[in-house]
This record gives structure tokens, C-alpha cells and sequence, in this order.
């Protein structure tokens, strides 16, 4: 159970030369309890405070005020403690880039108080695990992107950690590293009770692995609750989206009245609407004048990302959906 | 702001017993020390396959070279015994100094710091661990310039074997120079900087006889650390070297060493928590 009461990080981040860099508020108040053994992620667009608030629970950075507790430890009076407690997969590579997939397995392994034999054992277990043995002895630097992050992975899981902190584990994976990196984290909670706190930006990601989830904007957690539980937030909306050959038939009174309520980009508009707008609006567009400019729409239930616009985030981007 | 909602709240409080509120669960055994600082060593060794080899070979050709181009200007005798030395040390300045300072800060400026500061590591195991795989990226080299430059000024091979502690130790003190200046510098590029202008002034004031300087540069001569590695190799191609005045030289070496590696330790755990 990661019980993480407030944190403030009111970051003066003036820096020498370049007068006028306003404070940055990347942790305004944020209160979050996650329990033990849950996957718990924390959604939000670039900037929107997630790195931050992880830095500051795995010993990175200092909270100005607030408290971060993990499983019974207070990490703000004892930092030092998150390396034992938490295994933590960061962005970066840079310290293992130049060593081969089984070196850095077995060093991060060595460096988490591992024996040389149990370092050298948990290695191929986890190797062998993420389908990486193939690849054991070559340098990361020479791996794809999707294959140098599954490498780092497995170093993050040599050394059984009870609380797993994973910041956008699976950016550049092919779908068959994905499901590997979901098996290795199902498995490692169901055997160990592991907790597991995902930091991502991924909707479907999200919406699929995921026990519930918090969204940040800005520093704030705007919501936080299972993915279902939130979309009901929008259940009584449906998604319509319109893609317009060349450009939306604003002649036609129907299309022009729908345009206040849409987002647009580019040639394609989205809609949130009642089940019964939602009936209108596409009569409307596919018969008559309208439909010789359609070229495609869609009508779906609403996703996380209508949830978090529907919540006031600010973001029309950074949420990725792929 | 907090969110869980009562309803939630309510059902963890139910599963959750007194004795889990309190007890804490236990924390995984610590890294120790040496086994880390091992660890460390032999990753930062493997490096060196990938990235190293060919800035060895830069070092090396770098110091046989100047020794080439001072045959000309030197005459034997005590000058020739300074620039063998100075061109072998200069290859440990190249490597301990230059290329760890430049390793630290792209560690630093990449991020790559968080990586051993999220793992319960000794700070001063991966300080120690990548200096000492940085010293020992100088034998090879080292070895070939002093033997190249003793057979090119006809000078004797028979104390050379005094490397054994000039290159541990000299490597000690530059190496924790750079890392100390890595991890300070607060961009890349000043580690950068800083690491060649160290390496500069080892190349002029330890290559170039001592009494051909100005004065002032002289003094700056003596600041240096490699300067006292650089004596202690000279006097050692005497016929009946003065042996304490080698040990005195190597001990300013060991001494600057264990100073610059803690404050390089230092300046690694602050920059690794910011």
C-alpha cells in the first residue's frame, strides 16, 4: 500500500541567465492511496506533473511539503529507503546503454544486494521471461527503441522489489513486448502481492491494464478511480466522430450547428453528445447535401480520453491513443 | 484534493488489519560496498569494448607523438627523462581525467544518475568503480608510451616496473578529479570543457621540462597532481634513483586521490538527489 498524503512541489525553477522562468507548481496538493497490490496508473499529457510526482516517491527529488509513505516507511524523512522498497524504471537508458542486455540485468541485480549467483540466476529467469535471451549479449545501444526499453525492464525487475514504479514502460514496443512487460507485471502480482504504480500517457494502455487510475492535469489529480468508474462519468454520452473529404459543408444549417460543439482537427471533428443529439447529428450528415462531404464517421462510447476532457483537462493533445 | 472515494475507503480500512496499518514491511538487503563497487567496476571494463578502445589509441598515439616531436628539441639527460614521463602520464590525464569528467556529465546531464540512485548502492562504489575501470583503461597505453619513449631517448627499462604504482596512483588523483569536475559542472559541456582544459595543462606543464617555464607557470606546475606523478617516474630512470623522494611524489598522488574521491562521492550524491 503506497499511502501518499499531500505534496506540495512549488518549484522555483529560475534559472541563472534566463530571467522570468515563472514558478512551476509540478505537485500542487496531490493525495493519492494505492493499495497494496493494485496496478495504479497515473495519466496525464507531457507536463502534466507525472514524472515529478514519481521522482519525488522513488528518493529522487525531496517534497517541499507533504508525505510519501510506502508500505509502512516514511520516504521523505528517509529517502534512501525507496531503493529498497521500489524498483523503479525511469525514461532514461544512459547508464546502461553501453553495456549488453545480460550485463545490465546482472550488474542492476548486483547493485540491488543481490549474490553473484542469485544476480546471475534472476538474470536469465527474467530474461528468458521477457524473450530476451536472444538478444543477451548484444550492447542496448545497438538495440530498436522498443527493445532497448524491454532490456531496461528486465533490469528493473532483477531484485525482487514488493512496489514496482514503471514511467512509461512500454513507449516504442511492438505489441509482442507489450504483452510480455503486462505478463511479467500480472505475474509478479499475483506471486508476490507486487504493487504497481505505471506512469503513462497511453489511453488504451490505461483503459486495459489498469485497476484505476488517477488523472493528473497540471500538477492536480482531476480524478482518480477504476477506468469504468470513471467513464461513467461520460456514460451518458456518445462519441461522434465526422472525417470530411475536403472540408465540413458549413452551407448546410445542421453541420454549421454542430460545429460550436465540436473539437476540430483538421478535416476531422469530434463530438460528445446525448444518445439523441447523437441520432440527429448523424441523420443529419448522412442524408442530404451534408453527405456528399462525409467521407467516414464513427460512434462509439465514450474512452478515458473523453473522460479526461469531459474533467476540464486542459490538454487537446499529449494524450496518445495508439 | 484527496480522491478515494468514502465508499473505497471504507472497504480498504474493512481488509485492512491493525497489525498491517503499523507493521512495516521489510526492507531488501542493502548493496554492499566492495561486491557493488565490483559490480560496477567489471560493467564499466565491458564499456570499453563498445566505446573505449578507439580513444586508447587517440591517448597513445597522442603521447608517442609529442615524444617524436620533442626529440628534436630535447638533448638527452634530465629533459628526456621528463618528457617520457610526462608523455606516459599524460596518457592517464587523457583517460582518468578527460574522458571520466565527460562520462559523469553526460551521465549527469542524461539522466543516467537515476539509475544508480534508485538502487540501494554505496555512492562511493560507483564513484570508485567507474574511476578505477577509467585508471585501468590507462595500462596499456601508459605501458607502451613509457617503453616506446625509454627505447626512443635511450633511456633504461630497468625501474619502469615503478608503474605498477604511478598508474594506480596518478590514476587515483585524476581520476577523482574528474569525476569530482563531471559532477559539478553544472552543464555537460563545461564537464566537457573542464575535463580538456585539465587535460591541456597536464600535456603542457607535465610534458614540457620544468626549467624552461616561467615562474608562475611553475607554480601552477606544482598544483597539479600529475606533476607528482610525472617526478616520481622521472627519477626512477636514474641508475640509483632516490627512492623516498619517489615515495614522498607518489604519496602527494595517494593523498589528492583519496581528497578528490570524496568530494567526487560527494558531489555524486549531490547531484544524484536534486
Amino acid at each position: 500500500m503506497v499511502r501518499d498524503l499531500v505534496k506540495t512541489y512549488p518549484a522555483a525553477r529560475g534559472r541563472r541567465g534566463t530571467p522570468g522562468t515563472p514558478e512551476v507548481r509540478a505537485s500542487d496538493g496531490i493525495s493519492l492511496e494505492v493499495r497494496r497490490g493494485e496496478i495504479f496508473g497515473l495519466l496525464g499529457p507531457n507536463g502534466a506533473g507525472k514524472s515529478t510526482l514519481v521522482r519525488q516517491l522513488t528518493g529522487l527529488m525531496r517534497p517541499d511539503a507533504g508525505t510519501v509513505h510506502v508500505l509502512g516507511h516514511d520516504l521523505v524523512r528517509h529517502p534512501e529507503r525507496a531503493a529498497r522498497l521500489i524498483g523503479y524504471l525511469g525514461q532514461e537508458s544512459t547508464a546502461l546503454d553501453e553495456l549488453t542486455v545480460a550485463l545490465a540485468a546482472e550488474t542492476t541485480g548486483r547493485l540491488r544486494g543481490l549474490s553473484a549467483r542469485e544476480a546471475r540466476a534472476e538474470r536469465d529467469a527474467v530474461l528468458e521471461e521477457l524473450g530476451l535471451t536472444g538478444l543477451a549479449g548484444r550492447p542496448l545501444k545497438k538495440l530498436s527503441g522498443g527493445q532497448r526499453r524491454l532490456a531496461c525492464f528486465a533490469a528493473t525487475l532483477v531484485g525482487e522489489r514488493p512496489v514496482l514504479v514503471l514511467d512509461e514502460p512500454t513507449t516504442g514496443m511492438d505489441p509482442v513486448a507489450r504483452r510480455a512487460v503486462w505478463a511479467a507485471v500480472d505475474r509478479r502480482r499475483a506471486e508476490h502481492g507486487a504493487t504497481v504504480l505505471l506512469v503513462t500517457h497511453n489511453v488504451i494502455e490505461a483503459e486495459t491494464v489498469l485497476d484505476r487510475v488517477a488523472v493528473l492535469d497540471r500538477g492536480r489529480v482531476i480524478a482518480c478511480d477504476s477506468p469504468s468508474g470513471l467513464k461513467e462519468h461520460v456514460a451518458g454520452e456518445v462519441r461522434v466522430e465526422l472525417v470530411w473529404r475536403e472540408r465540413a459543408p458549413l452551407d448546410v444549417p445542421e453541420v454549421a450547428a454542430l460545429r460550436d460543439s465540436a473539437q476540430e482537427s483538421g478535416r476531422r471533428w469530434v463530438l460528445r453528445l446525448a444518445p439523441e443529439e447523437a441520432r440527429a447529428a448523424v441523420a443529419a450528415v448522412t442524408g442530404g447535401a451534408a453527405f456528399a462531404a462525409l467521407d467516414d464517421f464513427t460512434l462509439a462510447t465514450p474512452s478515458l480520453e473523453d473522460v479526461y476532457l469531459a474533467l476540464g483537462g486542459n490538454a487537446t493533445k499529449g494524450l496518445v491513443k495508439a | 484534493m484527496s480522491i478515494v472515494s468514502a465508499k473505497s475507503d471504507a472497504a480498504v480500512s474493512a481488509r485492512r488489519t491493525p497489525a498491517e496499518e503499523t507493521a512495516a514491511a521489510p526492507l531488501a538487503p542493502r548493496a554492499r560496498l566492495l561486491p557493488a563497487l565490483a559490480a560496477v567496476y567489471r560493467a564499466q571494463l565491458s564499456r570499453a569494448r563498445v566505446a573505449r578502445i578507439p580513444l586508447l589509441f587517440v591517448a597513445t598515439f597522442q603521447s608517442v607523438g609529442i615524444m617524436v616531436l620533442m626529440r628534436g628539441v630535447v638533448d638527452g639527460g634530465a629533459e628526456a627523462r621528463a618528457v617520457v614521463a610526462g608523455a606516459s602520464v599524460l596518457v592517464v590525464a587523457f583517460v582518468a581525467l578527460n574522458l571520466l569528467a565527460q562520462y559523469f556529465g553526460q551521465l549527469r546531464a542524461g539522466g543516467g544518475l537515476d539509475h544508480y540512485a534508485t538502487l540501494p548502492v554505496p555512492p562511493a562504489a560507483v564513484v570508485l568503480g567507474a574511476a578505477g575501470a577509467y585508471a585501468s583503461f590507462t595500462v596499456p597505453g601508459t605501458v607502451v608510451t613509457a617503453v616506446a619513449g625509454s627505447v626512443l631517448f635511450e633511456l633504461p627499462l630497468t625501474h619502469l616496473w615503478v608503474l605498477a604504482a604511478v598508474i594506480p596512483l596518478s590514476g587515483a588523483a585524476l581520476a577523482g578529479l574528474g569525476a569530482a569536475l563531471g559532477l559539478l559542472a553544472p552543464r555537460q559541456e563545461m564537464a566537457t570543457l573542464l575535463g580538456q582544459l585539465g587535460m591541456s595543462a597536464a600535456l603542457l606543464l607535465g610534458v614540457l621540462p620544468a626549467d624552461r617555464l616561467p615562474e608562475p607557470v611553475s607554480y601552477a606546475r606544482d598544483l597539479l597532481p600529475s606533476t607528482y606523478g610525472v617526478e616520481a617516474m622521472a627519477r626512477t630512470f636514474d641508475a640509483h634513483p632516490d627512492w623516498p623522494a619517489v615515495a614522498l611524489d607518489l604519496a602527494v598522488c595517494a593523498a589528492v586521490g583519496v581528497v578528490s574521491l570524496a568530494v567526487a562521492t560527494w558531489a555524486y550524491r549531490r547531484a544524484a538527489v536534486r
